[in-house]
């Protein structure tokens, strides 16, 4: 038995496929990208070295609006982590107490997660619509017409772009802590409901530090999500361009302007970025422990 | 006490009701202004059902808008990603978990970056490398970086689920005079079909929505995917909304039915696809 799994052929053989597919598509691009970063380059003539020259030009730059469009995704990120999130946990929470159509509300709470975010992009284009859509047709009905507004101008576009996001992912994350405290063992709650703590005592005191792992990952992934999020923003603002995030900036200096080595600098820093981000997160959460 | 904990009870259920309503309304909005005259939905009839059911919007969504082609087309790329990546991810979570090596953990380490690396950085480097290979407007173009970027997930969920698999078997199954492709073959992958459902679910679904590559990579309208289809859609129709509604529903719908006959597994898979990590 030894004998057969150790055979340095078979090994070979079992890891090549994914080693070829990784290294092919994930890791080879990662150093290509840093690569052409320090390059000048459109794609067909010489391509030019500039050194760091391009990532000085993306910080400094107003023509580019970088630093914008990362404060843009950083944004995202804080309403993600700070409003989606105690959404998500409150929601986690309350299906947790052995509630009545327990297994409904959860289903239909995650659905959204399965729809295209292009379709739900669509219609929420359709939701925003200042003269016909359905929101600003339910304001002016209950007469709260100086509410109603253009929510795709550049005045509002920012909280229009998280809102239909927070509608499609509010159940995923809420899926995934509810699965945590589904997982709080029941004598654990017993023994505290016995010594008299309430509900919400329950929670804070033993729910909450049982579920942490999971709210770390929920925290990591609201984080890395926002940071490279594209489709709501691209369907949204494809046209005005009110809004830019680092990932939509990538795609119009690669594929529209044909700035290759500007277009990977992007991207190596929304790689820095993300990595960043994670073990930032993972080192907060380990601090308090 | 009684009635305080009466009353959080119905705070509860207010509040658990009223963001169900949140979820379902759009859905039932855009599926009635799919059937809808542009007259009801500007203001005859905003949210009731239609007055007269209009299902020429889903006969030109259909038509004109391919929506039946994109369809096809997504889940030509979607069942070839995944059968890829389970073929890839269960050759190489062998080798990771049962193959005796030094590097083995090293490498699994490895894989797991693939967890973190966002889809898109990779995409120039990725498309140069398909139009020299002149696979660029082919399916392949797509399913080779799906496959690629559904791999760590893959192996996260396969190595879970191998390791439970007794070795006791592997052992019996060498004694009877297996080799190393008869064990894989015939005792591991066919217990392996838990994780196989996990597995295809969560990247079916990651690749079935997938708009960046897909609409760099595609050109070609008789190729293109239903995520860049919708967007195209959208353009052709942008004062006529009864079509696009249509396209969105025949995007979505067939979706939600299947989740309405496997949503517990469906919810396992990502629950597995993230929390594992």
């Amino acid at each position: 038995m030894k004998k057969l799994y150790s055979n340095k052929l078979h090994i070979l053989i079992f890891l090549l496929p994914a080693l070829i597919l990784f290294c092919g598509v994930l890791i080879a691009p990662i150093g290509a990208s840093a690569y052409l970063s320090l390059f000048d380059w459109d794609g067909l003539s010489e391509m030019s070295f500039v050194g760091l020259a391009n990532y000085k030009e993306l910080f400094t730059s107003d023509t580019i609006g970088f630093v914008r469009a990362l404060l843009n995704s950083l944004l995202l990120a804080v309403l993600s982590v700070f409003l989606q999130l105690p959404l998500a946990l409150a929601l986690a929470l309350a299906l947790g107490k052995k509630i009545k159509g327990e297994r409904t509300f959860l289903s239909v709470y995650f659905m959204p997660v399965l729809i295209s975010t292009v379709v739900i992009g669509q219609l929420f284009l359709k939701i925003y619509n200042p003269s016909y859509g359905i929101l600003n047709v339910a304001l002016r009905a209950m007469g709260l017409d100086n509410l109603a507004r253009a929510w795709l101008d550049k005045k509002n576009a920012l909280g229009s772009a998280f809102i239909p996001t927070l509608w499609q992912y509010v159940g995923y994350h809420m899926l995934l802590l509810y699965a945590g405290v589904k997982s709080v063992p029941p004598e654990l709650r017993e023994a505290a409901m016995l010594d008299g703590a309430t509900d919400s005592q329950v929670n804070r005191y033993i729910v909450l530090p049982y579920i942490k792992p999971i709210i770390r990952i929920s925290v990591i992934f609201a984080v890395t999500g926002s940071l490279k999020s594209f489709d709501m923003i691209y369907v949204l603002f494809r046209q005005s361009h009110y809004i830019e995030v680092p990932s939509t900036l990538m795609i119009e200096y690669l594929f529209s302007r044909n700035r290759y080595g500007m277009g990977s600098t992007i991207a190596v820093l929304m790689i820095v970025l993300c990595f960043g981000f994670a073990l930032l997160i993972s080192a907060i959460f380990k601090e308090e422990d | 006490m009684k009635n305080n904990s009466k009353g959080a009870r119905i705070a509860i259920y207010t509040g658990l009701v009223f963001w169900m309503l949140v979820n379902l309304f759009p859905v039932y909005w855009m599926f009635t202004f799919s059937l809808k005259s542009n007259k009801e939905i500007f203001g005859e009839n905003v949210i009731g059902l239609p007055h007269e059911w209009l299902w020429s919007n889903y006969t030109k969504a259909l038509n004109t808008g391919k929506m039946g082609l994109y369809f096809l087309n997504s889940a030509i790329v979607a069942t070839a990603t995944i059968l890829i990546t389970l073929a890839v991810a269960l050759l190489a979570t062998f080798a990771l978990t049962r193959l005796i090596w030094k590097q083995r953990k090293a490498l699994n380490k490895f894989f797991m970056l693939g967890l973190t690396i966002p889809i898109h950085v990779s995409i120039l480097p990725v498309y140069v490398t398909l139009r020299e290979l002149h696979l660029l407007n082919t399916y392949w173009a797509l399913i080779i970086p799906y496959s690629a970027f559904s791999l760590a997930m893959a192996i996260l969920v396969c190595t879970g689920f191998m390791n439970e698999i007794p070795r006791e078997l592997d052992e019996s199954a060498c004694i009877d005079g297996c080799s190393v492709w008869g064990i894989f073959f015939r005792v591991i992958v066919p217990l392996m079909k838990p994780a196989v459902a996990t597995v295809g679910i969560y990247t079916f679904l990651q690749c079935w929505n997938e708009l960046m590559f897909a609409n760099i990579f595609i050109s070609k309208s008789a190729l293109r995917t239903l995520p860049v289809g919708v967007q195209q859609l959208s353009g052709q129709y942008t004062t006529e909304w009864g079509p696009i509604g249509a396209a969105l529903v025949l995007a979505t719908f067939p979706m939600l039915f299947i989740y309405i006959f496997l949503s517990k597994k469906i919810q396992d898979s990502f629950v597995a696809g993230a929390i594992k990590g």
